[in-house]
C-alpha cells in the first residue's frame, strides 16, 4: 500500500489565559500520521494528549501552529474523522439502534437505508439482538461496542479513540482490543488510519504500530518509536518486554540535574515543578513493597502488575519517590535508596521526621514556609496562597497543588490547616531539627 | 426523593453585588413606568358579578386553569429562549444570569397593585385584570424553570457535546436529541413546582379588591371569596372540593404521565429510587389511537428534520471562539441603560416627595411584617421538625402519609384565605391571626417536605453508630439529626420565607363582608396606597419591600445556605 499523508501538525501550540498569565498545555508539537498507520499517543495524565486528539479532529482550534488534513488546512470539525470516547458518549435516551442511526441521519442518509445499515454494523460487532436495548441495560464492554458501531457507521478515514478501553473491566477490554486489531488487520474497513490516546503503556505496545510518547509540564512529544512486532502480539515475548521497558525508561527515567529536577520556587523565574498528586499512604505502600523485594530493586513494568496499579498512578508514585530521594530510576528499573530503606524501617514518628526533612528542600515548600514565617502569627489564608500559586499554575491546578502541599505538610507536621477558617498555620515540623526548641 | 427534587432550588454562590444594584435600578424604572401609568387609572373599577350557583363551578374552574395554562405557555417559551441564549452566549450570560438571580427573590405579589393599576389605565378593566393575572402567574412560574433549563444546558457532559459535533448534528437535531431530552426531567419537575406556586398567585389575583376598585376575575378564587363573604358554607365547601379535584386531576392526567414518560431520559438509574409510574400513561400507551398518532408524528418529524437538515450547518465546537461584540447590540445596550437611569432618576424625584412620616410608616410596616413572617416560620419549624423527622425516619409511615400531605399541600393557601377570614375575623386580634395563619398555611409544606427528605437521607451507618455509642436523645439530635437536617432546613426556609412575604400583600388589608380591615404591615401600606391613589407611597412601599426581601435573602439566607453547602452536606 502506498502511503499518503493524512494528518499533519506543524508547531501546534495550545495555551489558554487565566487573568494575566498564559499557560501552555501543548508546546510546539509536530506530528504526521500516514495512511496504514496505527498510532498510539501515550503519556501521563495532564500531558495534553486528549487535547491533541481534539485538535486533530477539529473539535478544538489550536492557539498556534497549523493543522492539515490531506494537505488542506482543517477548518471546523473534520468530516472524515470520528471519535470513540472513553465514556462511550452514547445518548442514554436512545436505543442502541437509534444511537447508531443518528450518526447516519445527521449525514442525511434517507430513513429506508439507515436501519439496515445500522443493523448490519451492530451484527458485525456482535450486538444483534440488542438493538432495542437502552445503553444503561448494557455492560461497559457492550456499550463501547455500540460506540465502535456508531463510529464505523460514518465510514471514517481516520478513527480516533480517546482511552477507549480504560473505563472497561479487564476481560471486556482485552476482548475488544483483539476484536479491533482483527478488524484493522483484516483491511475490511474503510478506515485508513487509527489514532489512539492511552495512558497504559502495555495497551499501546500490544496494539499500535507506532508510539508517540508525550510528557507534561508543558505537554510535548518526547519520543516517537515504531513497534515492529507481528500481530497477534505476545505479552511474554522478550521483544515485547524490551519495548515496554524502553517506554517506561523514557517516561520514568528523565532524571535531570538537581536544580532542573526540583524546579524553582513559585514566583521566581524558571519552571516551577508541580508536585505529583499522591497520597502518602500509597507512597508508603510502594516503598514497603520495594523493600520486600531482594535487592530493593524492581522492573517498573512488573511492579505495575504486581501492585495492580495502572501505569499512570504508578508513574506518579515513582515520581514522588524520586522527588523525595527515596528511590532512583535507571532504564525502566527502580531501586530504593539508602534513605528510602531508612524510611521504610523507621516507625511512624521517624518516617514523619525524614519526610519533613525531605520536603523542606523542595522549592515550593521552602517558598511557602518562608512566606508563613514572614506573616503575622505564622498563618495565611488558603485563598492568599492559592492566588500566589496561580502565578505559576492554572487555577484548578493551583488548587490541586495546594491540596497536595497541605496533605504532605500535615503528614510532616510542618503545616496545620483549619478547614472552617481556611487558614494555613506553620508548625514546628517546618523547622530543621537542630533549631527546634522544646 | 421525588419531593425533595420538587422543592429544592439551586442557589447560586454569589453574594450581594453590582448586578443586584443594576437589577434593582431596572425594577425601579419599571415600577416608575407603572406608577406613572397608574395616575390615569380609573377611579372606580366595576368588578364582575360572581355567581354562587354550583353550575358555574366547572366553568369557573376552566377559566382559572385557562389563565394558568396561558401563563405557563408564556413561561415555557420564555424559558427556552432565555436559557438557551444564556447558556451559549458568554456575553449575554454575564447579564442574564445575575438578573434572573435577583428576579427570583423578588416578592412578586408586591407588583400586583402597580401592574393592575397601570394595565387598567391603558386597557379595558376586564382585559387588564386578566392580563395582570397572567403576567403575575408568569413571573411566579418562570424563574425556576429558566434556571433549570440553563443549568441542564450547561451541565450536559462535554463528551456528549463532542459526540454531537463529531457526528455532525445541526442545532435542531442537537436540541431534539441532546438538549431537550437531557433537560426533560428537570424541566418537568420545575414545571410542576411552577404550577403549584402559580395557583397561589392566581387565587390572589382573582380576589384582589381595594377601595372602589374591584379587580376580581370570574374563577375559582373569586368564587371562594364570594362564598366566604356571604357566609355560604355550602358553596365554600363545594368550591374547595372543586379546587382539590382540579389539582388532583391535573396531577394524575398531566404531570404523572409526563413524569412516567420522562423516565426514559434519565441518565442512570440510582439504586433504590423507584421509577415514576402512571396508570393514565399506561392506558395511553396501549391505545390504538395513540399508536396512530405516533406514526403520524414520526413521519412529520422526519420531514421537519430533513427540511431543517438541508438548511442548518452542523454544530462546531470551538472554545477559542471570541465573544462577538456587534455595534447594533452595543447601541441598544447603551440606550437601555440610559433609559433605565433616566427612569430611575425620575423615580427618585417621586420618592423624595414622600414625606418622612410615610417613610416611618413603611419602616414600621416592614418590621411588623417581618415579625409576622418570623412567627409563621417559627411556628412552622416547631411542628414540622418533629413531624418531618418522624415521617422521614419511618418508611411505613411515610408511604402512608405522603400522598395525604401532598394533597393538603396542593391546595393554594390564598384560596383558603377567605375561609380563614370567616373563622378568625370575629376573634380577638383577628386579622393578625388570619394573616399569620395564611403565611403558615402557605409555607409549612415547603419545610415539611424538605425535612422529610433530609431525615430520610441520614445514612443508616450513622444512625447505627449513634445507637452503638449510646447517645442520649438530646445528644443524638445535637450531633446527628440537626446537622444532617440543616441544609434541608435552610432550603425549605428560603422558599417558605419568600412565600410568607408574598402572603402579606393579600393578608394585611382585606375587604370582607362590606367592611375594610387593616393591620400594620408593609402589605397593608401597599394596599392602602393603592386604595387611596397615593402613588408616590405605592412606589416607595413596593420598592421598600423588594429591597428588604432581597437584602434579607442575600445577607441571611444566602450565607446560611453557603454554610450548609460547605459544612453540612452529606454527599
Amino acid at each position: 500500500m502506498t502511503q499518503e499523508q493524512l494528518v499533519q501538525l506543524d508547531g501546534v501550540i495550545q495555551s489558554y489565559r487565566s487573568g494575566e498569565r498564559v499557560f501552555t498545555a501543548i508546546e510546539d508539537v509536530d506530528l504526521v500520521v500516514q495512511t496504514g498507520e496505527f498510532v498510539a499517543l501515550l503519556g501521563p495524565s495532564g500531558c495534553g494528549k486528549s487535547t491533541l486528539l481534539r485538535i486533530i479532529t477539529g473539535l478544538q482550534r489550536p492557539t498556534g501552529g497549523a493543522v492539515h488534513y490531506r494537505g488542506k488546512p482543517l477548518r471546523g470539525v473534520n468530516p472524515h474523522a470520528t471519535i470513540v470516547f472513553q465514556t462511550f458518549a452514547l445518548f442514554p435516551w436512545l436505543s442502541v439502534l437509534d444511537n447508531v442511526e443518528i450518526a447516519l441521519k445527521a449525514r442525511g442518509v434517507p430513513p429506508s437505508l439507515r436501519a439496515p445499515r445500522a443493523m448490519d454494523l451492530l451484527d458485525r460487532v456482535g450486538l444483534d439482538g440488542f438493538e432495542s436495548a437502552y445503553p444503561r441495560e448494557l455492560s461497559g464492554g457492550m456499550r463501547q461496542k455500540v460506540g465502535f458501531a456508531r463510529a464505523m457507521a460514518v465510514e471514517p478515514e481516520l478513527l480516533c479513540m480517546d482511552e477507549p478501553f480504560s473505563a472497561l473491566d479487564v476481560l471486556s477490554a482485552e476482548s475488544l482490543r483483539s476484536d479491533l486489531i482483527e478488524l484493522w488487520t483484516s483491511g475490511n474497513i474503510p478506515t485508513k488510519a487509527i489514532l489512539m490516546v492511552t495512558h497504559s503503556i502495555e495497551e499501546a505496545v500490544i496494539m499500535a504500530g507506532r508510539i508517540v510518547l508525550m510528557d507534561k509540564g508543558p505537554g510535548r512529544v518526547v519520543a516517537d518509536l515504531p513497534v515492529d512486532l507481528p500481530y497477534p502480539r505476545d505479552r511474554k515475548s522478550p521483544a515485547f518486554n524490551h519495548i515496554v521497558d524502553r517506554v517506561y525508561g523514557i517516561l520514568a527515567g528523565q532524571t535531570q540535574a538537581e536544580h532542573l529536577e526540583l524546579g524553582t520556587a513559585p514566583g521566581e523565574p524558571g519552571y516551577t515543578r508541580a508536585l505529583p498528586h499522591i497520597a502518602i499512604n500509597d507512597l508508603d505502600g510502594l516503598l514497603e513493597h520495594l523493600a520486600d523485594i531482594p535487592g530493593a530493586h524492581a522492573d517498573i513494568y512488573r511492579l505495575a502488575s504486581d501492585l495492580h496499579l495502572d501505569s499512570d498512578h504508578l508513574l506518579r508514585l515513582i515520581e514522588g519517590a524520586e522527588l523525595l530521594g527515596f528511590a532512583t530510576i535507571v532504564q525502566g528499573d527502580i531501586t530504593l535508596t539508602p534513605l528510602g530503606e531508612t524510611f521504610v524501617e523507621a516507625g511512624i514518628l521517624g518516617r514523619k521526621e525524614i519526610f519533613a526533612a525531605r520536603i523542606r528542600r523542595l522549592p515550593i515548600f521552602k517558598w511557602l514556609f518562608a512566606l508563613l514565617r514572614a506573616s503575622d502569627q505564622r498563618q495565611l489564608e488558603w485563598n492568599v496562597v492559592r492566588t500566589a500559586l496561580e502565578l505559576d499554575f492554572p487555577p484548578d491546578e493551583a488548587e490541586r497543588q495546594l491540596n497536595t502541599v497541605v496533605d504532605w505538610g500535615r503528614y510532616a507536621e510542618a503545616l496545620a490547616y483549619d478547614d472552617s477558617a481556611a487558614i494555613l498555620v506553620l508548625e514546628p515540623g517546618a523547622e530543621p531539627v537542630s533549631t527546634r526548641a522544646t | 426523593m421525588t419531593i425533595r427534587k420538587l422543592f429544592q432550588q439551586e442557589q447560586p454562590r454569589r453574594s450581594f453585588g453590582w448586578g443586584d444594584v443594576a437589577v434593582l435600578l431596572g425594577i425601579t424604572a419599571l415600577l416608575y413606568i407603572g406608577v406613572r401609568l397608574a395616575l390615569q387609572a380609573p377611579e372606580a373599577v366595576q368588578g364582575p358579578d360572581i355567581s354562587l350557583s354550583l353550575h358555574v363551578l366547572p366553568w369557573y374552574a376552566a377559566l382559572s386553569v385557562g389563565r394558568m395554562a396561558a401563563a405557563y405557555i408564556l413561561s415555557l417559551v420564555f424559558t427556552l429562549v432565555y436559557g438557551y441564549i444564556a447558556a451559549y452566549n458568554r456575553r449575554a450570560e454575564q447579564v442574564l444570569m445575575p438578573l434572573l438571580d435577583v428576579l427570583q427573590s423578588v416578592p412578586i405579589l408586591s407588583f400586583l397593585p402597580v401592574v393592575l393599576l397601570s394595565l387598567s389605565a391603558i386597557l379595558p378593566d376586564m382585559i387588564a385584570a386578566e392580563l395582570a393575572a397572567i403576567v403575575l402567574i408568569f413571573t411566579s412560574q418562570v424563574w425556576n424553570m429558566t434556571f433549570a433549563w440553563y443549568q441542564s444546558l450547561t451541565t450536559i457532559s462535554r463528551d456528549l457535546h463532542e459526540a454531537s459535533a463529531i457526528f455532525r448534528l445541526n442545532r435542531w437535531l442537537r436540541l431534539k436529541w441532546l438538549e431537550l431530552p437531557f433537560a426533560a426531567g428537570s424541566l418537568i419537575w420545575n414545571s410542576m413546582m411552577s404550577w403549584a406556586g402559580g395557583w397561589f398567585f392566581l387565587m390572589a389575583a382573582e380576589i384582589f379588591t381595594v377601595g372602589e376598585r374591584d379587580f376580581r376575575l370570574p374563577g375559582l378564587g373569586a368564587y371562594l371569596q364570594e362564598a366566604a363573604n356571604q357566609g355560604d358554607l355550602h358553596a365554600l365547601a363545594w368550591a374547595i372540593v372543586t379546587l382539590v379535584l382540579v389539582v388532583v386531576l391535573l396531577d394524575q392526567l398531566m404531570w404523572r404521565p409526563l413524569l412516567a414518560w420522562a423516565e426514559r431520559f434519565k441518565l442512570e438509574m440510582i439504586e433504590g429510587e423507584e421509577p415514576a409510574t402512571s396508570w393514565f400513561y399506561n392506558l395511553l400507551d396501549d391505545s390504538r389511537l395513540i399508536e396512530r398518532l405516533k406514526q403520524w408524528s414520526r413521519t412529520w418529524s422526519e420531514r421537519v428534520d430533513g427540511w431543517l437538515g438541508r438548511r442548518l450547518e452542523p454544530v462546531e465546537l470551538d472554545a477559542n471562539m471570541p465573544a462577538r461584540r456587534s455595534l447594533p447590540f452595543s447601541i441598544l445596550g447603551a440606550l437601555v441603560i440610559a433609559g433605565v437611569v433616566y427612569l430611575a432618576y425620575q423615580a427618585v424625584i417621586l420618592l423624595i416627595a414622600v414625606p418622612p412620616a410615610q417613610w416611618g410608616l413603611i419602616g414600621s410596616g416592614l418590621l411588623a411584617t417581618l415579625l409576622r413572617v418570623s412567627v409563621a416560620l417559627a411556628v412552622a419549624l416547631l411542628w414540622t421538625i418533629p413531624a418531618g423527622v418522624a415521617i422521614g425516619a419511618n418508611q411505613r409511615l411515610a408511604r402512608w402519609l405522603q400522598p395525604m400531605v401532598q394533597i393538603a399541600a396542593s391546595v393554594p393557601a390564598t384560596a383558603l384565605f377567605p375561609a380563614f377570614l370567616l373563622i378568625f375575623l370575629g376573634l380577638p386580634g383577628g386579622l393578625n391571626l388570619a394573616a399569620v395563619i395564611l403565611m403558615l398555611a402557605g409555607t409549612q409544606w415547603y419545610l415539611l417536605f424538605n425535612i422529610i427528605a433530609g431525615a430520610s437521607a441520614i445514612p443508616q451507618d450513622l444512625k447505627y453508630t449513634s445507637a452503638l455509642l449510646h447517645l442520649g436523645r438530646w445528644e443524638r439530635w445535637r450531633v446527628l439529626i440537626l446537622p444532617a437536617l440543616f441544609p434541608y432546613l435552610i432550603t425549605g426556609a428560603i422558599t417558605a420565607g419568600g412565600g410568607a412575604w408574598n402572603a402579606s400583600i393579600v393578608a394585611e388589608h382585606v375587604e370582607f363582608g362590606g367592611d375594610t380591615f387593616s393591620i400594620r404591615g408593609i402589605g397593608s401600606v401597599i394596599a392602602g396606597a393603592t386604595a387611596s391613589g397615593d402613588y408616590p407611597l405605592l412606589l416607595a412601599a413596593t420598592l421598600g419591600m423588594i429591597v428588604a426581601v432581597v437584602a434579607i435573602n442575600r445577607l441571611v439566607w444566602r450565607r446560611l445556605y453557603l454554610l450548609a453547602e460547605k459544612r453540612y452536606r452529606m454527599e
